[in-house]
């Protein structure tokens, strides 16, 4: 049992600088040098500069920021979307507000659930799916690859990000063409391009690659393939084993 | 070629061996592979047809064979050089495919709102100019589709009226790489504008002899009146957008409903119909093309002098380029600027050039509403210098799963009308 005092002090905790300091830490390394070239050495003094990625963001309410005007409905969407899930609102794990942009990250066990709500609640009403687009993030342990997928509502003229992660040991994610039929192919799309598989899909075959390629092109542990060219005595590597600049 | 009880698969082989096999059998379905390489399938499309006599009972499209990894190359670009590839995607918008691509960019900059009117008012007339270019070559190679080369030969020669315009701006009739994140690459050239008014002239004229020529036209209106028909809830479940959606009777429009680029300041209509068949796809394009003039006529009214690209040292593109002797090349003034005037400008100039800018982590999405529907890119970026991943919703890709539901039921030569009425482009389709 433990006072005010305790408590206020255990929920400040989490902001003590010392606390901060070893979350940052903890985050994995983004880039390691000053200009992040890889080839030659760093000299510009700062060759051992690590710079850390951030921890996930999340936004609290109110969502809607007075100086952006495009983030001025997204509380009204928001608790929309709590009243119409109910009892299972622990579907959103959290919300992200920026670049005046909403995005509902979705534990991928209930996203099926939640994109029929958001295309049949009157409420909310996403009609149009924009489709899915697969990003790959090798270091982020546990949620390598992340499907996202915007919606669109024409009734209420109002755009939503809805994300999901899988991990890359078991790639799975439920199809949601049975929600929004033009899914079929983006989902095709992203299988191809970065493995995710689409459970319930009617036909996850590839459509971009040949059927019998090995691999998903878009990943990142996947290289961008080109062979030198010479020009006039001089070879130039393909664009991946160029000296680069980050 | 495979011969069941059930059917017949002609899929390579000579015709003289499927007819011979096709007398022998009871089987009454013939399946026919048209394309990739066929002159009524928009570049490199293939369609696989299931065909009960005249019946078109099924069909299924195959893509990716023009496939360019386009995405996957911009991630090994600087962002400014990302525009350079998406010009290439839906080759007929150049202009639309590099907007919403530097959107995307801007958004992630959080400098959607320092860049400078004058690109903005350039960015939508020259993006009004490439949906004129882009509806023409759609009834040209329609038409052509058709049997129809009168269509094809006035639709190409108004196109080049809208591209001449276009190389004058640009530099280039395609790819025009001329949108960049930050602005426009170059101010409008002396004489543009000349050019615009005297295309502005011109171009009601050529759309009404286009309208006469088509509008009434007997044959064309039994080829395309009442022919692959898509309602309001079709598209709706397939995400169809753009002319196809406005044919069904829903005026939608990204242009309307979430301006950018300033659209709210311009006085247009949405031309909508409802026949929701291939002829109100027609009739929404050409509707269209005349609200793009009285677009790019109150662009030429709103262009006041000013910078046409962001004035961010760190972001806007330094090189301006010149006139010279031998060609467009770099700006002498520039040089002694950078060489000789001013430091900061020289070491401005080379990081942009060599390493380009970085963009804050995070992810956005831009949407325009290019002349075939709803062009999304989203863009990720980890804090880099390039792009950690740009992916792009074309809307041909989406249009094309449409076509079992338009030509399912009809005959064979109504497929070739509803695929050219979505007027895909390959280029953007398998990016």
């Amino acid at each position: 049992m433990s006072n005010e005092y305790e408590r206020d002090r255990d929920e400040q905790a989490e902001e003590l600088p010392a606390v901060q300091g070893r979350e940052r830490l903890a985050a994995p390394v983004k880039r390691t040098g000053m200009f992040g070239a890889r080839t030659t050495g760093d000299t510009s003094g700062y060759g051992g500069l690590q710079v850390r990625g951030s921890a996930p963001a999340s936004s609290s309410r109110p969502f809607a920021d007075p100086e952006d005007p495009r983030t001025a409905d997204y509380d009204r969407v928001a608790d929309a979307l709590e009243a119409a899930l109910g009892e299972r609102g622990d579907a959103v794990e959290r919300v992200e507000v920026a670049n005046g942009e909403i995005t509902f990250h979705v534990r991928r066990e209930a996203l099926l659930e939640l994109v029929r709500v958001l295309r049949d609640d009157p409420a909310l009403r996403y009609e149009l799916c924009i489709g899915v687009s697969g990003v790959h993030f090798p270091e982020h342990t546990g949620r390598e690859l992340q499907a996202v997928y915007h919606l669109r509502s024409i009734t209420h003229n109002s755009q939503i990000r809805v994300q999901t992660t899988c991990p890359d040991a078991d790639p799975h994610v439920p199809s949601i063409v049975s929600v929004y039929p033009t899914n079929d192919w983006h989902e095709r799309e992203t299988w191809d391009f970065f493995g995710i598989v689409f459970d319930g899909h009617p036909a996850l075959t590839r459509i971009q690659m040949p059927d019998d390629w090995h691999g998903h092109p878009q990943r990142k542990d996947y290289p961008l393939g080109g062979i030198p060219v010479e020009y006039r005595g001089a070879t130039v590597p393909p664009p991946d084993e160029r000296r680069s600049y980050q | 070629m495979t011969v069941t009880e059930d059917y017949i698969d002609a899929t390579g082989g000579d015709w003289d061996d499927v007819i011979e096999k096709a007398q022998a059998t009871s089987a009454e379905r013939l399946v026919v592979n048209m394309g990739p390489q066929h002159p009524s399938t928009h570049g490199v499309l293939r369609l696989i047809l299931t065909l009960d006599g005249e019946t078109c009972t099924e069909a299924r499209v195959g893509i990716g064979y023009l496939h360019t990894g386009i995405e996957k190359n911009m991630e090994f670009r600087t962002w400014t050089q990302g525009t350079t590839f998406v010009t290439r995607m839906d080759y007929l918008t150049p202009l639309f495919n590099e907007t919403a691509f530097c959107l995307a960019v801007e958004k992630l900059l959080g400098i959607t709102d320092r860049v400078p009117d004058r690109a903005n008012i350039i960015r939508v007339l020259v993006m009004e100019i490439n949906r004129m270019s882009s509806h023409f070559v759609a009834m040209a190679t329609f038409g052509m589709e058709l049997g129809a080369t009168t269509i094809m030969t006035n639709g190409f020669r108004e196109r080049e009226l809208c591209l001449d315009v276009l190389e004058l701006i640009t530099g280039l009739r395609m790819n025009h790489a001329y949108v960049r994140p930050g602005g426009v690459a170059q101010d409008l050239p002396p004489g543009a504008v000349g050019k615009i008014k005297e295309l502005l002239q011109v171009m009601p004229e050529r759309i009404k002899v286009m309208r006469k020529l088509l509008d009434e036209n007997p044959l064309y209106l039994a080829r395309t009146q009442d022919v692959a028909h898509l309602n309001l809830a079709g598209c709706m479940s397939l995400g169809v957008t753009g002319p196809m959606v406005r044919a069904a009777g829903l005026g939608w429009d990204l242009r309307k409903a979430q301006p950018y680029c300033g659209y709210e300041n311009y006085e247009f209509d949405v031309p909508v119909s409802d026949g929701a068949d291939v002829y109100a796809r027609y009739r929404v394009r050409v509707a269209e093309m005349e609200e793009s003039l009285k677009i790019i006529e109150q662009c030429l009214d709103k262009l006041t002098p000013g910078p046409v690209m962001i004035e961010d040292s760190k972001i806007g593109w330094p090189a301006k380029l010149a006139l010279g002797p031998d060609g467009l090349g770099n700006s002498p003034d520039h040089i002694a600027h950078i060489m000789s005037g001013s430091m900061e400008a020289l070491i401005h100039h080379f990081k942009l050039v060599t390493e380009g800018f970085r963009v804050p982590e995070g992810q956005s999405y831009a949407a325009v509403e290019s002349a075939k529907g709803e062009l999304g890119c989203h863009a990720v970026s980890d804090g880099g210098t390039r792009p950690y991943r740009v992916h792009f919703r074309d809307p041909s890709f989406v249009h094309l799963q449409a076509v079992a539901a338009m030509c399912e039921g009809g005959t064979v030569a109504d497929v070739i009308a509803a695929v050219a009425s979505i007027d895909p482009v390959m280029g953007g389709v398998d990016r």
